[in-house]
């Protein structure tokens, strides 16, 4: 008997049909062939989130982002008329990446009037125009107006910067949102200014580490380990079910009901949470935000734990109830490695009390992670064998099956459509 | 020279191996720490932790004496080692042998 109400077709996944209930195949995240037809379906026509507002807080504040899976560096840079844009790396003379310290293909950051670049000493202005060329006189027809940086296609929502490398998108950025996104608009995401970030190389396809953070099947036995006994073995005798999940468009949604562990006797909780009065779930004394958009918690779940918003195809927004975010980036490299990034975002400490319950979130955050980042490889590895080529989905993993079956649509549609052009 | 505000004179054995400003810094004194090393530091700390905290609340945080700062940084450390002496009985989370997850932006203080 499920604990939460399912919807009338008696599942999640059965109220979405075109998603099937049969087991799957995983060749979309073992195959070298499948990763190209991916970039070029999805990758290269997406809107991809590469960061936030706040880190390009003033004019000529820019950083550069390395992403593989599009075969190029951006610069993101913030221009004089106060608009953030985004250009290819690529300095117009001979090619040349334009902006790097020491590595090529690191990232960097900070703030300049122009962009030179390190080989010849080629100049471009915030707007990414030719400013100025060494020599120019001893160049051939030169027309400084038309050898300007590459610009990449830009849009801000909600202080997040997306950017489009297609040469036109077929949907803005907001039409490409949608309203199950668009509808947190007026969270305070600029004012969790408080931020930790990481980073690391996973031996995995980047949608085995998006699946792996889109069910909570998994939280009572690979996260086992983290609570005391008491607590871990009735998280093993209840399992796990989500009271709400929602797919519109390429995106889905995920929302869990809450725990109040500062209510739970103490053979439940580990002794540093009520010392410090955090852990997984934030901070036990919850940021007052004050009224929320009507996009968070939108099924009004109560007690409610935690929003994941999947954006296709690799961003993830998570908005817990008691008054922080995270953000997860699933970089690909390659058919079986990505890059992720996990940012977690808090409302700046008031007090040091406040900012040592923001550390204990942190740090339990990313123990955690380290725990699913390990599974991952695990997984890939067991994949990747070939001698199991289906897989089973239960109804709480509703949202793997849809990234896999949304990402499939892309390729196939892109495909039929591209039949007779490169 | 004491690290310490002098109330808290009995953790200066382990201020300065534990000290430690930054996340990068604490997980490798984890790393390279035993369990009875960090056993120790956990069970001098602890005692003292709600005495810490409130101490460092009498304070603003972007205004923190060197010794006040310290003490921050020494209740980070015992956040870092409360998940090998509470959960793991060993430094590194089980079962992660392959996997890191490095942090590269911290608020500070």
């Amino acid at each position: 008997m499920p604990r939460f109400p399912k919807p009338p077709e008696g599942s999640w996944t059965e109220h979405y049909p075109e998603l099937g209930t049969a087991p799957v195949s995983y060749e979309d995240s073992t195959s070298a062939e499948f990763y190209e037809r991916e970039r070029r379906a999805v990758f290269k026509r997406v809107w991809l989130n590469v960061g936030r507002v706040e880190q390009v807080p003033r004019v000529g504040s820019y950083f550069t982002k390395q992403l593989d899976v599009l075969n190029t560096s951006l610069i993101i840079v913030r221009d004089r008329d106060d608009r953030i844009r985004a250009f290819h790396n690529v300095c117009r003379h001979r090619g040349n990446r334009l902006v790097y310290v020491d590595d090529p293909r690191g990232e960097t950051s900070g703030s300049c009037r122009q962009f030179a670049c390190k080989y010849h000493g080629w100049r471009y202005g915030l707007d990414g125009s030719l400013a100025f060329v060494q020599q120019e006189d001893e160049f051939f027809d030169l027309d400084k107006t038309q050898a300007g940086l590459v610009p990449a296609h830009c849009d801000v929502w909600a202080g997040f910067i997306f950017i489009n490398v297609a040469p036109e998108p077929e949907q803005s950025l907001r039409e490409f949102l949608g309203p199950m996104i668009t509808n947190l608009e007026g969270y305070p995401f600029e004012r969790m200014t408080s931020r930790f970030a990481y980073r690391t190389s996973i031996r995995s396809n980047w949608k085995i580490f998006m699946d792996a953070f889109q069910e909570f099947y998994h939280a009572p036995i690979v996260h086992a380990g983290q609570s005391p006994e008491a607590y871990a073995k009735a998280a093993r005798e209840a399992g796990f079910e989500a009271p709400h999940y929602r797919i519109e468009g390429p995106h889905r949604l995920v929302s869990t009901a809450g725990i109040r562990f500062w209510e739970l006797p103490d053979e439940m909780v580990k002794p540093m949470e009520p010392i410090t009065r955090g852990g997984l779930f934030g901070p036990w004394d919850a940021a007052e935000l004050g009224e929320l958009p009507v996009g968070v918690n939108p099924a009004k779940c109560d007690p409610w734990g935690l929003d994941s918003f999947q954006l296709f195809p690799n961003f993830t927004i998570l908005i817990w109830s008691q008054g922080w975010y995270l953000t997860y980036h699933y970089w690909p490299t390659s058919h079986h490695t990505h890059v992720f990034e996990g940012n977690v975002y808090f409302m700046p400490p008031r007090s040091p009390r406040q900012r040592i319950a923001q550390e204990m979130s942190a740090v339990t955050f990313k123990e955690f992670a380290l725990q699913d980042a390990n599974t991952l490889q695990a997984t890939q590895l067991g994949i990747e064998s070939g001698y199991v080529d289906t897989f089973y989905l239960s109804d709480q993993e509703i949202l793997c099956r849809h990234l896999h079956h949304e990402v499939a649509k892309w390729v196939e549609q892109y495909e039929s459509s591209a039949v007779g052009v490169r | 020279m004491a690290m310490l505000p002098a109330e808290f004179a009995g953790l200066e054995p382990f201020a300065p191996a534990w000290c430690l400003a930054s996340e990068p810094e604490r997980l490798a004194k984890r790393m390279s720490s035993t369990m009875t090393e960090m056993q120790a530091f956990y069970d001098a700390i602890v005692p003292r932790a709600e005495e810490a905290i409130a101490h460092l609340d009498t304070f603003s945080l972007d205004a923190l004496p060197a010794e006040e700062e310290h003490l921050l940084h020494l209740v980070y450390s015992m956040i870092q080692v409360s998940f090998p002496v509470e959960c793991w009985r060993q430094p590194n989370v089980p079962d992660t042998g392959s996997a890191t997850f490095d942090c590269v932006v911290e608020p500070v203080p």
